[in-house]
Formats: structure tokens, sequence, C-alpha cells
């Protein structure tokens, strides 16, 4: 009854027809204002410094991806390696915010990446499909922790979601929130299987209030990833939940996104929806692999005035 | 056209020997038969005629204006229905408008014309209407709405005045009208009155348009002004002026205009307004 | 804060002669007695115009009388051709004509880039399709154009109004003379080069540049047999007078004061998106601007934060840098009436807020600004203020707000934000007004009609509709 009491005061619903009733009270999402408005911060035009800056602060923002099947230590260390000096020849370039890989590579990026403040992400929870009972998504959180990531990359369990059991989402991830203990939580909501603008709001606010500290476009292995309108609707999604609890959650478009351009107009989409605040890779993240090199390549091109070439940047 | 003598009015005809009852013809506002308020009347043909004042007028504008949104938000069936109904009354007192005078052939074409009207009311918004496809995810449709009050100086004749004033309520506008054939023009308001057409809808001035129609054509409430009616160029451009303070749409006269040929859309689609909605189509 | 370094899209795409005579028979005149067009943003002055007096607006409605003959004449698919034409160069050469427009009229180049010029080449496209299919446009079996027509536009959407005028005008086979507004000639100017590129037959288009006392010349003059106008009520209220009683067809789209209601259930972020869309979009110099704000009282409070939030974000600056969302207010005059505007806004008790701006020392420049409390009393409720403005209303009700947006002599256009789509359509159908924008606002396609009720003008322009004023 205390626990009814205290979270009626703190404004958070606290069953699962509560939960129903305040995602679905959330004000609408309109597909063509949405699509328009993130196309409009699209257009805009970020030269010289302001792109200098930005290329290194989306550097910063990367967490770095590999999620194979054909993962191997070879290919986890080499990564890692990159993760903490992207451009060799360049000794100015920052390092990437994470590398994230399967919860089996864990203990091969820690070697790596120890003492570097690369951060090592890990999916967890049955990842992508999230379709395994809940003590095999506790104990793979567990393990992945223990082989020292400090960031966990969870699932939903769109299936229930889409079938309405908002309660059981809501519980998986206090639950995996519990089993992470000192990491951080990512919630991906694989936000093409939800079919709707309406839905990404509600799954980001339903993760917000379970306790996530970043929400996650995808996980790159469903047909639409991260796009812009997506990530808009939950950077919105996460500047009212400030507003509303004064907790500051993070977001991560993950997947799709491949160049320096496409990156320059995240950073757009941030400061322009959320401000300042966000614009850190504490608050925002790109789940990506190939986008670094195509950011490595920009960057060289601004130092060095002429374009740059692949052959130039290192494969792993 | 000569009007017949008093003597032979219909009323007369069944008892020689009885003194007939005869008809006051009043204005007609807001469903109901005044007389004037300036207490003014003029002689035609014999009958006091009550002579309309420009307080007249502005008392059927606001006859109109209160009856406009109820008539323009009826179903359009319902509006043909209505006028359908006045072309049954009418037919049932042809007799009356024939021993006014009115040619019966003309009697003929007033209710024709009165069910031609009927039949539009549900059909000129997709005739007038589009959908328009328009370069973008929005749902985009153009419909016509009735304009509102209109003011009209009608035509002399029976199967004129029909005729302005048919196009104009069919779709949902309400009238004041300065009608120039005051015996015809009242009767054909008894048929109004007894043809489930609400008051208000249609309000018929009996009197001189040069005095009442400036006070329409300047009224701010005054949506639309149809002078059809008005025979002295100068009068009309005067009106015409003056309709311009408020941006009334305004149908000029045209000379020798033959009633009885297919009216065409025209005289509905110049007092309508075409409202254009969008709406993004997305989920 | 992540600032964005100056992006200035390059003028040098433009070349300016210092001074334009009128394009009368095909021909670029001589410039007589002229006056000068500054770029509002700055004050430099931007090219000198020839002042058009009755004699040259008596030659230009003679030459366009010549030219009738021959273009009324010519097959619609070949007049259809002409256009398609035009359209295309205004196509190839939209960069040229958006950087043009900007300079002129103080509009930000994404607006004039992303906007007018799209706008301007597709009615062009869309109208030249017409020019041969007119006996299925519904207005009779052989529908015959009115002769010449004379056509005054404004300032805020200086091509795109031409184009909404000459388009319809030239595929129903009228001639046409136009007079640009005062304060923006040269898009007009450069359009008449267009024609010359599209091998226009001479007189068929003919420009007139001059200021008000030409625009009535050429509306009064007795050889016209239309007039279409755009721009401010009353002056609209005095071309309607003029005309009476010529037989003169007339079409007007005039002044408004759009209601923009927000309902408690409204996408929230997107009718935020919409509100700053429809008054400060160009500079709310739009007579269709979502100038009055009607929010549901219960959803005021946090609208107005997020609204005032977004407003932060706007940039206001050089027109010509790919950044700017809101560019040089067009005149030192309307740049004055904005201002008394707001004063009095303010004397009435309106509260009054903008975000902070650094504005240019030069040219005209006005924050965006909002008055909240506002009743429907305040001046700024009533009145066109042709500005980035807005007056905050609120109500309790469906039917207050349909009550409040209709209390106004203008019915130009209004907005509706509600996620309850019987809630929509009934309050569309219960505006007066010609363009009703539900979740959405400001937008405009050649395919859709466009026009007021009441005040705000007659006749509408767009779509198949807009065939109608120039058909006889």
């Amino acid at each position: 009854m205390t626990a009814t009491a205290t979270s009626r005061l703190s404004g958070l619903p606290d069953s699962p027809a509560d939960l129903r009733t305040f995602l679905h009270g959330l004000p609408g999402v309109d597909k063509v204002g949405i699509e328009a408005r993130a196309a409009a911060l699209g257009t805009r035009s970020v030269k010289t410094s302001s792109k200098a800056q930005a290329i290194d602060l989306a550097i910063r923002m990367v967490d770095l991806t590999t999620l194979e099947g054909a993962d191997t230590p070879g290919k986890v260390r080499a990564l890692s390696a990159k993760a903490l000096r992207p451009d060799p020849a360049d000794p100015t370039c920052p390092a990437v915010a994470a590398v994230c890989v399967y919860p089996a590579m864990v203990p091969t990026a820690a070697a790596v990446l120890a003492g570097s403040g690369v951060h090592l992400a890990s999916v967890a929870t049955a990842f992508p499909s999230g379709q395994a009972p809940l003590d095999v998504k506790l104990a793979d959180t567990r393990d992945a922790v223990a082989g020292g990531a400090d960031e966990i990359d969870m699932v939903i369990s769109r299936g229930a979601f889409l079938a309405g059991d908002y309660g059981k989402v809501f519980d998986e991830i206090v639950a995996v929130k519990e089993a992470a203990g000192p990491a951080h939580l990512k919630v991906i909501l694989e936000t093409g299987e939800l079919g709707t603008y309406d839905n990404v709001r509600r799954a980001s606010w339903l993760a917000m209030l379970a306790g996530a500290h970043f929400i996650k476009t995808s996980t790159g292995k469903v047909g639409v990833n991260a796009t812009l309108p997506v990530t808009l609707v939950m950077l919105e999604a996460v500047r009212d939940f400030r507003e509303r609890y004064g907790r500051q959650v993070g977001v991560k478009p993950a997947g799709g996104i491949r160049t320096t351009k496409d990156a320059i107009k995240y950073l757009v989409m941030i400061n322009e929806t959320c401000g300042d605040d966000w614009l850190s890779p504490d608050w925002f993240r790109f789940g990506a692999s190939s986008l670094l090199n195509d950011l490595l390549m920009q960057r060289t091109k601004l130092t060095t005035g002429h374009y740059a070439g692949p052959d130039y940047f290192t494969l792993d | 056209m000569p009007k017949s003598p008093k003597t032979s009015a219909p009323t007369a005809v069944a008892d020689r020997s009885r003194l007939a009852v005869r008809k006051t013809y009043k204005l007609y506002v807001g469903g109901k038969f005044p007389r004037s308020e300036s207490g003014r009347t003029y002689l035609v043909d014999g009958d006091n005629v009550a002579l309309a004042s420009r307080k007249d007028a502005r008392d059927a504008v606001l006859a109109a204006r209160a009856a406009q949104p109820k008539w323009a938000g009826a179903t359009a069936y319902n509006r043909g229905q209505v006028l359908y109904r006045i072309a049954e009354m009418i037919e049932a007192r042809r007799a009356e408008f024939v021993a006014l005078g009115v040619a019966a052939a003309e009697v003929d074409a007033a209710i024709d014309r009165w069910v031609w009207y009927a039949g539009w009311s549900d059909k000129i918004a997709q005739v007038a209407g589009n959908a328009n496809p328009v370069a973008g995810p929005f749902f985009n449709i153009s419909a016509p709405e009735p304009t509102g009050v209109v003011g009209v100086v009608a035509p002399g004749s029976l199967l004129g005045l029909v005729s302005v004033i048919a196009p104009a309520v069919v779709t949902g506008n309400t009238v004041v009208v300065v009608a120039s054939n005051p015996q015809a023009a009242i009767t054909l308001a008894e048929v109004l009155a007894t043809s489930d057409v609400p008051g208000g809808v249609v309000n018929i001035l009996t009197g001189k348009g040069a005095e009442i129609a400036p006070w329409l054509a300047s009224h701010d409430d005054v949506n639309a002004l149809d002078l059809s009616g008005v025979d002295d160029p100068g009068l009309a451009t005067d009106l015409e002026r003056a309709a311009a303070g408020t941006l009334k749409r305004v149908l000029r006269p045209v000379s020798g205009v033959d009633y009885s040929g297919d009216p065409g859309t025209g005289p509905m689609t110049a007092l309508l307004e075409i409202k254009t909605v969008w709406h993004p189509k997305g989920f | 804060m992540f600032e964005y370094a100056p992006a200035p899209e390059s003028r040098s795409i433009v070349s300016l002669a210092p001074s334009y005579g009128l394009f009368i028979d095909g021909e670029f005149g001589e410039a007589k007695d002229t006056f000068k067009t500054i770029n509002p943003a700055d004050e430099e002055v931007l090219a000198e115009v020839a002042l058009a007096s009755p004699e040259d607006v008596d030659r230009a409605v003679a030459a366009a009388r010549r030219a009738f003959t021959g273009w009324s004449a010519l097959p619609g698919s070949e007049r259809a051709k002409y256009l398609f034409r035009i359209a295309r160069i205004i196509q190839e050469r939209s960069r040229e004509l958006a950087v043009l427009e900007s300079l002129d009229n103080g509009k930000p180049i994404k607006e004039s880039r992303d906007v007018d010029l799209p706008l301007v080449a597709a009615h062009f496209f869309y109208y030249a399709g017409w020019a041969d299919k007119l006996r299925y446009a519904g207005f009779g079996s052989d529908p015959r154009p009115l002769g010449v027509a004379g056509q005054v536009i404004p300032w805020n959407f200086p091509l795109l109004m031409l184009a909404w005028k000459i388009a319809p005008a030239l595929a129903t086979g009228n001639t046409v003379v136009l007079k640009p507004a005062e304060t923006t000639p040269l898009s007009a100017l450069f359009f008449a080069d267009v024609c010359r590129q599209a091998d226009l037959p001479p007189g068929v288009v003919n420009i007139v540049t001059g200021a008000g006392d030409t625009g009535r010349y050429l509306v009064e003059h007795p050889d016209v047999n239309k007039v279409a106008f755009t721009g401010s009520t009353e002056v609209g209220r005095q071309i309607a007078r003029s005309v009476a009683g010529t037989g003169k067809r007339l079409t007007l789209e005039l002044g408004g004061k759009a209601a923009n209601i927000v309902f408690d259930d409204a996408p929230i972020d997107q009718a935020v998106e919409g509100i700053v869309n429809g008054i400060f979009f160009n500079q709310g110099h739009v007579c269709c601007a979502g100038s009055r704000l009607l929010v549901q009282e219960s959803i005021a409070e946090e609208l107005l934060s997020s609204l005032r939030r977004r407003m932060a974000t706007l940039r206001v600056g050089d027109p010509l840098d790919k950044n700017t969302d809101v560019g040089a207010i067009n005149s030192r005059a309307q740049l004055d009436r904005i201002i008394e505007l707001s004063e009095i806004g303010s004397t009435e008790g309106a509260e009054r807020w903008s975000p902070p701006c650094d504005l240019p020392d030069r040219g005209f420049w006005f924050a965006p600004t909002i008055f909240t409390g506002v009743t429907q009393a305040h001046r700024i409720a009533r009145e066109e203020i042709f500005g980035p403005v807005l007056s905050v209303l609120t109500f309790r009700t469906p039917a207050e707000a349909v009550e409040k947006a209709n209390n106004t002599p203008y019915g130009l256009s209004a907005g509706i934000w509600s996620e309850k789509g019987s809630q929509i359509l009934a309050v569309a159908d219960k505006l007066r007004a010609g363009v009703i924008w539900a979740n959405t606002f400001n937008k405009f396609d050649p395919t859709s009609p466009f026009g007021g009720y009441k005040e705000s003008g007659y006749g509408r322009e767009g779509g198949r509709h807009g065939l109608e004023a120039y058909l006889a």
C-alpha cells in the first residue's frame, strides 16, 4: 500500500491497467508531421568549423558494434583496438564511446578496453528476438556483466508489447535492470517491429518508467532500423520524461546510419529537440560499424583539404 | 403582364350573392406575415400591398441569419424534399396564380423549376466539389458550402422570382427578396409557409428595389447580392459599389435573360463558397 | 549549444542589371522614371526599376489586346506546350530565381528554394495540362477566354503569386498585364525573361512595374476584361468599388486572421510545429497565416511552454543563410505596422514574449513574438498584422472554439489540431473559411483551390476551380 501511495505521489502508474491508461493517454504522433519535421531538420547545413566539431562529437558517440554469428576473438580484438584509436595516423582523433558485442565476446573485448575509458556494451536478453524465458534473459545479462560489460543493451518483448501486455514488458525491464547491477541499461524497442509512431512513443515511456538509462531504436537485425523520425519521437520522449520526472534518459539510434551526413542530421535533431544536455556520449550514442570510417574520412578531408579514400582507413 | 381585375378573384366565383373575403398582402419575414413596420402600403392592381421599409429589410436579414445555420445544416436530402414540397403546394394553388394573371405555362414552368432544383440539393456538391490529388501524403477535398444570407432583387415574373430564390436556398443559403410583383410574390410566400420551409429561410419584402436594396447592399451581415431584377444600370452600379464595403459576392443583372431556358449550375455556384480541407494520411 | 557556422547561399548565381525597363509586347523598354528596389535584409539597393506611367499601362494593355487574337485562337495543345516550356525553364533556373526572391523579398533561402520555386514550377505544369482540356472542366462545352487580364500581386510570395495569376490566365487563352508589388518587382522581370526564352508570343505576358497608382490605373483600364488581385482587404474593397458597373470579372484574394485551433487531444509536438509554421513561415507575411492561436484551456500552459521552447530554436537572420528560419521583414513600412500593432497589443494588456535573438543592425527585422492573455476584444486578435506575431486565446469547448474562430470579418483559412476524426470533421464543417488545414498548416498545391469567405475575398485560385475566373 505504501508503495502505491508513493508511486501515486510521484505520478508513476502502478498497475498494468494504470500503465495502459497512462501510455494511451500520451499525445499522439502524426506521421506526416513528424516525418516533415525530421526532414526539415535534415536540411540544416553544417559546414566548416561546426562540421569539424560535429564529426568529433559523432566519433565520441559511436558504439562500435559487431553482432555477427561469425564474430571471433580476433575480430573483436581488432575492433576494440580501433575503438581506442580510430585513426592511428592522427592522435587528435578521439576514441569512440563504446564497443558493443555479444556476451560471449565480452571477456575478449574487456581485455583490450580495460582502463581505457571506452565502455563495453553487450547485447543480452536473447538478442535480437527476445523470445526466451525470463530466467534465460537474466542469466544472459548477469554473464555479460560478470565478463566485464558496463552497459547492457536489452531487447523488449515486442510480442508482449504488441499483445498489450505492458505489465510484462515493464516487469522484464525492471528484472533485467536488477540483474545488470551497476551496468547501464539500454532498452532496445525494435521500432521497426512496433508498426506506428504512437507505439514508439508508448514503448519509449514504458522503458523509461521501468528504469531504462537509454532507449535504443533497433537491433540492426530487422528490415527497418533507426530512422530520423523514429529517433525524433524518442528524443521528444526523453525530453518530456525529464520535464515530468526530473530524470534524464539517453537515446541510441542503431542500424542503418552509415554516413557523416546522416550522423550530423541526428546531431542537429538533438540540438533542436532536446538541446545541449543530450549532445554528449553520456546521453546519445550511435549504434554503428561502417559509420566510423566515413566519419574518419570526412574528418581527414576537413584537416587536409582534399577528399579521402577508403584504402587509407582500417577495416576492422 | 395584365392582371385580372379584382372582381373576378376566385373567392367571388362560388356564390355571387356572397361578399368575397379579400386577401391582405403583407410581408413574409421569419415565417410570419407582418405588415411593414412603417405602416406603409401601396396600391397594386387594386390591392393595398405592404410597402417595405429599411427596417423591414433589417428584420428580414436578422430572420434570414437566424435561420441560416440550421437550414444549411439540414441534410441535402431534406432540403430537396422541402423544395419538392414547394412544387406540390404550387401545383395545388395553380389556379390562384393564374387568377393573378400569371400565364398557366409560366406557373407550370415555375413548378417544374422547383422540382429541378429539388433534385440538385444532393448533387451540386458532387458536381462542384473535387478530390484534389495534391503532391503529398494528404487527403484533400474541396466542397461547396452556402455563402450565407443572400439579398435578392428579384425579377418581376413568377418564373424569374422562383429562378432566383430556388438556386439560392437549395444549397443552404437563406434569402431576403425584394419582389416587384407583390401579389404573386406573397402568394408564393403562402406556398412556402405551408411547404415545410423553415421560417426565415425565404423572406419576401414587397416594395421598391431602389429603396430597399441599398440597405441590403450595405448591410454588414449580408454575404451576397443577387441583382437579377435590377433594370436600372445606374442602380445596379450603385448597389455593386455598396456591396464592395464588405466584399459581398454580387450577381450582376444580365439583360434579356430568358428564364424559361436551362439555368445551368451558375445560379447555384455563384452563391457557394468552395471550402478545401486538408488532412495528413499516415499511421 | 551546437552552433552552425554561417552557410550562405551564393548570390553570384543572380546577375542583376543596374536598371530594368518595363516588359511590354515582348520587349524590355528603357527605364525613364524609376524607383529603387532594395534588399530588406541590408537596405542595399538591388536595382532601379521603371515606374510605369498611365501611357505605359495603355501600351501594355494594347499589346495584350493585340496578342489576345492570336493567343486565344491557338489550339489549347499549343498553349499547353508554351506553359510546359515555361515550367521547365523555371525548374532549370530555380536556384537563381530562389536567390533573387530572397534578395528582393527577405524570405529565407530555404523557403524560396524548397517552397516558393517548386510550387511556381508545379503551378505552370498543372495549368499547362488544362489548356487543351478545358471542355472537360465543368464550365460548359466550349468555354471561352475573357480577353485581357489585369493582375496585381503582393510582395509576400512575388513569383508564386505571379504563377497563380499567369498560369491559369494563359492556359485558358487570356493575355496578361501584370503588376508586381512595388517592393518586390525583380522576380516578375526575370519571369519576363523566362517568357522570352520560351518564345512566348509578344504581348501575351506584359509586366508593368510601379506603385499603387500603376496598379489602380491597370485595374481601372477600360480595355481590361478581367481583374485579379491579391493583397489587402482595404485595396480589394477599392478595386471592387472601381470595377462596379463595368462588367469586368473580378477575383480577390485578400487578408485573413486565421484561427489555429488546438484541442486537448492534439498531437502536441506536431501542433507546435504547425503553430510555428502557421505564423513564422515567411515572417508571418502570409494572408492565410495562423495568427490567432485558439488553444483549449486545459492544455494551454503545457502547449505554450512547448511553443516557447520551440521558438527559442528559430534562427532569425540573413535570408541567404541556408539555416535561417525567419528572414527580414519586407519593408520599412511593414515593419512600422508590425511594431505599431505589437505596441498596441502591449498597451491593451496582452503579455508579450519573444525568444532572445540577436537581430542584425541593418535592414528590417522583427523577432518572433507571441502575445498571451489575448481576448477577442484586443486589436491584435482582430486586425491582420502580417508579421511574425501570434495572438494566443483560449477556449473551453469545441463550440466555443468555432464561435471564436468565426468571429471575424475574414474567412481565408483555419487550422484544427485533434486526433479525433469526428471532431475534426464537425469543426471543419462549421468553420467559415476557404481553406481548412487539419493536423497540418500552410500547405499549398496547384491542384488545391485557395481563396476566402467573407472579407477575405472571392473566387478561387488553384485546381479546377481556379479556371472559372478566366472563362466565359
